[in-house]
């Protein structure tokens, strides 16, 4: 199985430096043999998003969700530490958590009425007397009988990630050089960035990768997204129009990657646009002071005008564009996956205007009823109906940038992306 | 006796219909017209509380009449993607009922089913409008539509590139 994956991995891509070209075969996203492949190489092996830690603001609070796949309740305990459990019974394996979110101090089994503690430890088994004397006796295996913790968790600024793989590298290393960008995103906040309401949950009927891909391409705005051009047109009374980008594309290592460039569009830190008036010009000429104090120009220019699109490997996106928002997605099938997002913004404008101007930036973009996410769920799902083709048109490619320093609009991202899942597939990558 | 503090829940129903099918025939600016200038479009995410406020949660939709304006320029335009070429879209209204009968506004509830086609895929989307009612110029006018979606998530359908 192992040769085989690795087989199928290097005729996966096809990179001729010679000429420029860089490859992928589009039976990479229609194989349905690699979605198990992936789930085992990718999903079992790097840390994966599970939530934000403003989601848990009391002790007792929980949230049941799938990440690669599995139920995990993701939760603060009655001591206020940040956990995640499996969400199976260790008896017969129903669901302990079937609430989508909540507070409970407990967990008991609809099944049997086995119940836990959420810090995960048995408190309670059906006709405990029935059983063998060492069953859940200390000092035995009673932990046999607790909830299962994922193997790994830990997180970074806010961020909760697990690993399936428990002898993965810490997450701090593995975030790497994208710790800096998420540095640049959190450190907007002087209260520290919080989830704002509750997520959006969508889907696609395409591969995961190429959400992936899309996340952190910006050569497609202006021939995907031109009615939101527009619509900024519009807000900004024909002053934000949008020329050639000015950024670049960095290869964080890992599989991440980034792509920091001027907004062309108001961003809520800090960067005015006319039609959110002269009350929020003076806030965010306020907003833009604070971060200068805090941070120096430099940086603080950095935060405000410029956006970032970050893909940290495999499934997490943080883009701080018109507004900050985080999104993951869960392939259920080689050709559907699901798609979670968050949008988060700093306490301090929580109660204030400021936070209300996020969010019409954010809704006018993102999200499923947004004037651009609509567009590029459609030519995702265009692209897994054309691959159908894949046989006799075997080939997508990536080589836009490829031999020179990589501008904002090059293909280096999804490069990156795809170096590192056929390194992954063939078990190179540490 | 004004339009409002006569309008019965068959007319009110009428109106509904009349809606349903500027939407189900793509007469998107005839359907805006139906609005008032300072309107509210909002759809709650399909998480959380559908009544939270639009200025601290996260909807799928949050127009107000400038956004409304723009949403519809937008599918009129080749270049909505999602949109373009069209979906076939069929609304169904039922189970009509005043919500609350004030002087200056009615709010009126619906059940609705809406079917969407495009591209070899068809997508329900199902849940309840309701409509603030206000008298403008003679006629009613929608002042805030509420679309509360009853799916758990939007999953298989996706996006909400047409009005439902």
């Amino acid at each position: 199985m192992q040769h085989h994956q690795g087989a199928h991995a290097d005729a996966a891509l096809r990179i001729d430096e010679a000429s420029g070209r860089f490859q992928v075969a589009r039976s990479n996203y229609t194989d349905p043999s690699l979605h198990a492949a992936e789930m085992e190489a990718i999903f079992a092996k790097c840390w994966l998003f599970v939530g934000h830690e403003s989601e848990l603001p009391k002790p007792n609070d929980f949230v049941t969700r799938r990440v690669a796949g599995r139920p995990v309740i993701y939760l603060r305990d009655r001591e206020g530490k940040v956990r995640c459990l499996l969400n199976v019974c260790p008896h017969r394996g129903a669901q302990v958590c079937r609430q989508k979110k909540g507070s409970a101090k407990l967990f008991s089994c609809i099944y049997h009425g086995w119940a836990f503690e959420n810090s995960g430890r048995n408190i309670n088994i059906a006709e405990s007397e029935t059983y063998h004397e060492q069953f859940n006796a200390p000092g035995s295996n009673a932990q046999l009988n607790d909830l299962v913790p994922v193997p790994r968790f830990e997180s970074y600024r806010g961020l909760w990630f697990l690993n399936f793989d428990p002898g993965a590298v810490s997450l701090h290393d593995y975030l790497g050089n994208a710790r800096e960008y998420i540095d640049i995103v959190m450190d907007q906040a002087e209260l520290g960035m919080q989830v704002v309401g509750e997520m959006q949950e969508y889907s696609a009927r395409a591969n995961w990768k190429l959400l992936a891909e899309n996340s952190t391409d910006i050569l497609h705005v202006t021939t995907l997204h031109p009615t939101y051009l527009d619509l900024v047109k519009t807000n900004s009374a024909g002053t934000m129009v949008r020329g050639k980008v000015m950024g670049k594309s960095i290869d964080l290592g890992n599989g991440h990657a980034v792509v920091e460039r001027e907004a062309s569009y108001g961003r809520p830190i800090a960067k005015w646009m006319p039609m959110w008036g002269e009350e929020a010009r003076v806030e965010i000429e306020a907003i833009y002071a604070k971060l200068v104090g805090r941070y120096g120009k430099e940086r603080a220019d950095r935060m405000s005008t410029c956006a970032r699109n970050l893909l940290i490997f495999p499934n997490l996106v943080i883009n701080d564009i018109m507004s900050v928002t985080l999104r993951t997605f869960q392939p259920t099938a080689v050709d559907y996956m699901e798609v979670s997002v968050w949008a988060i913004a700093p306490g301090e404008e929580f109660g204030k205007p400021a936070l209300s101007r996020r969010l019409t930036n954010f809704l006018e973009f993102l999200g499923p009823g947004g004037f651009a996410t609509p567009d590029d769920i459609e030519a995702l799902e265009s692209c897994q109906r054309a691959f159908a083709a894949h046989r006799e048109a075997p080939w997508n490619d990536l080589s836009k940038g490829l031999g020179r320093k990589p501008d904002a609009t090059d293909e280096l991202p999804q490069r990156v992306f795809w170096l590192q899942w056929r390194d992954r597939l063939m078990q190179r990558a540490g | 006796m004004s339009l409002l503090a006569a309008l019965t829940r068959p007319e009110a129903e009428d109106f509904l219909i009349l809606e349903a099918s500027l939407l189900n025939e793509w007469k998107l600016e005839a359907w805006r017209a139906l609005f008032t200038e300072e309107c509210r479009y909002l759809v709650p995410n399909t998480n959380g509380d559908p009544y939270a406020s639009p200025e601290s949660s996260l909807y799928l939709i949050a127009d107000d009449g400038h956004h409304l304006t723009e949403r519809v320029k937008r599918l009129n335009k080749k270049t909505a993607h999602a949109e373009y070429p069209r979906s076939r879209t069929r609304r169904l209204i039922s189970n009509v009922r005043f919500l609350e009968r004030g002087k200056a506004m009615v709010k009126v509830e619906s059940s609705f089913i809406t079917y969407r086609s495009a591209q070899g895929v068809t997508d329900t989307f199902f849940g309840r409008h309701e409509h603030c009612l206000v008298e403008q110029d003679g006629g009613l006018r929608i002042a805030e539509k509420r679309t509360i979606l009853d799916m758990e998530a939007l999953r298989p359908q996706g996006r909400l590139s047409i009005i439902v």
